[in-house]
């Protein structure tokens, strides 16, 4: 049975791409077959992170339209076989993503793919709404700081009321993914810690992604985190949300700042 | 003036006012006694102990049965005191016995058959809500008191007629009594509200007292005045 989840945050630049990116390859990595969705019409980016923006010849808008088929549009990864792409449109606005068009495509997508992972565009208008309609899972992404998490509660707020299941009574599960998570800033009560979030949002963590200059350089490579850098910690948090995405149970350990574990050993053995 | 005489008793009135009910039976009638009869059978009271007027305006002359009329309602227990518009129809309820003309007769607002088997359930005067009130949700519930088993993020708000008790954290607006009710309150278990309100007198989260922020506490109005004082008795 084909997952609809939609990434997405409110607030701008808090890593919703990024994090559709790594999801959709650690999930491709794991062996699903999986399809990434830009939702952000006018202001396209994910055909960027994911390295193929070269190749983008149809998009979503062409196949709500009818001027080109799904399997026209749909752009496969060149490193994973089982992961896709479905390119926003950059020339229109969010206008064009109509309720009838994205349920179609949505639909016709279900019965390709395992998960249809919808990159949301920032802010709670029409192409947020229309990233969200469809979904039966949500991941709410917030940087550990007061002005993204309230826009997360307030998307928590609309995902609760106006999505089609909201609307049918039922609610969706609802992840919490913490990005740009700086242990040693968090200690210095610089920034919200973990509790203080969980506490204002009230709803399950999925992952905690470390703050990391590999993630930015990951980017410009224009390579999903888990796939470029599989060994570094964001994307070992990654595949570790994945894996609770997948309704596994991990204990989440909520990143702490080595060099200061390291220095307080140091210290501890001195003295 | 002539004065009575003693031994010429007095004659007391005193006045004595009922509700009228004014029937107006339409043709057919056979199907009309029908729908009376279903009536009935719903509120079996209603038509007891009072004074019935028949009007008989949406009837004509010819109309069959009319004659078995009056018969038709006393078996039903409906006690006719006069009848209004009876020119056009003379002839055909000759065989009715003689009721009273009454003069002077006011309309009231036509009078709606409660319906007595199903009783209307008391309204209750509260709204709960348990799940957690997001940023930019609005409740509003302007018949009485809100209670939230949850809590209340920034950026929210929560407006009651009546008193609000949050369960949780108060981190949003919280507007109480809004109906002009004085005596309304805010309860909340963690209180860091942005804004309070209670009958129009405001208080914002400034205002509150240091000691009481983010504890449980009460806000009400004492003489006019948003007062916040501790819900339980805290350690020292």
């Amino acid at each position: 049975m084909a997952k609809v989840v939609v990434i997405t945050s409110g607030k701008g630049g808090v890593g919703k791409t990024t994090s559709t990116a790594a999801i959709g390859a650690a999930l491709a990595q794991a062996g699903q077959k999986v399809v990434v969705v830009d939702f952000d019409v006018g202001l396209r980016n994910l055909d960027l992170v994911m390295g193929s923006e070269r190749r983008v010849v149809f998009d979503f808008v062409n196949v709500i339209h009818g001027e080109a088929s799904l399997p026209q549009a749909l752009i496969k990864d060149k490193r994973l076989e089982n992961l896709f792409i479905l390119a926003a449109s950059q020339t229109r606005d969010k206008d064009a993503l109509t309720e009838e068009g994205v349920q179609k495509v949505i639909n016709e997508l279900k019965e390709k793919f395992d998960w249809i992972i919808c990159d949301s565009p920032a802010g709670i208008e029409r192409g947020a709404k229309m990233a969200m309609h469809f979904a039966d899972e949500a991941i709410i992404i917030t940087n550990p700081e007061v002005s993204s998490v309230r826009d997360s509660d307030r998307i928590i707020g609309i995902l609760d009321s106006t999505t089609q299941k909201a609307l049918q009574g039922d609610k969706i599960p609802k992840h919490l993914l913490i990005t740009r998570y700086a242990a040693d800033r968090a200690a210095r009560g610089d920034m919200l810690n973990t509790d203080d979030i969980l506490d204002i949002l009230s709803i399950p963590l999925i992952g905690i992604i470390p703050e990391s200059e590999e993630v930015l350089k990951a980017s410009n490579l224009g390579s999903p985190i888990t796939l470029c850098c599989p060994h570094s910690n964001v994307a070992k948090a990654y595949n570790e949300a994945v894996q609770r995405l997948q309704g596994e149970k991990l204990d989440i350990i909520v990143p702490s700042d080595k060099k200061g574990f390291i220095s307080w050993l140091l210290g501890r053995s001195r003295s | 003036m002539a004065k009575p005489s003693k031994n010429q008793l007095q004659i007391r009135i005193l006045g004595r006012s009922f509700l009228a009910l004014v029937l107006s039976p339409e043709a057919p009638l056979e199907a009309w006694l029908k729908s009376l009869d279903k009536q009935i059978q719903r509120s079996a009271s209603f038509f007891l102990g009072k004074p019935i007027i028949l009007n008989l305006e949406r009837v004509s002359e010819t109309e069959e049965g009319l004659s078995d009329l009056y018969n038709e309602l006393m078996t039903r227990n409906i006690q006719i005191i006069s009848i209004e518009n009876i020119s056009t129809v003379c002839n055909a309820i000759q065989t009715w016995p003689k009721l009273g003309i009454f003069s002077n007769g006011k309309t009231v607002d036509p009078i709606h058959i409660l319906d007595k088997t199903k009783p209307k359930p008391p309204t209750a005067p509260y709204h709960i809500i348990e799940e957690p009130v997001r940023s930019g949700q609005s409740i509003f519930f302007p018949e009485g008191d809100v209670i939230i088993t949850n809590s209340v993020s920034s950026g929210s708000e929560i407006v009651a007629g009546g008193s609000i008790h949050v369960y949780g954290a108060l981190r949003g607006r919280a507007i109480a009594g809004i109906n002009g009710q004085p005596k309304a309150r805010i309860f909340a278990y963690q209180l860091e509200a942005e804004l309070m309100a209670i009958d129009g007198y405001y208080m914002t989260a400034e205002e509150i007292p240091e000691n009481l922020i983010l504890k449980p506490a009460q806000v009400y109005l004492d003489q006019n005045v948003m007062t916040v004082a501790p819900l339980m008795k805290m350690k020292s």
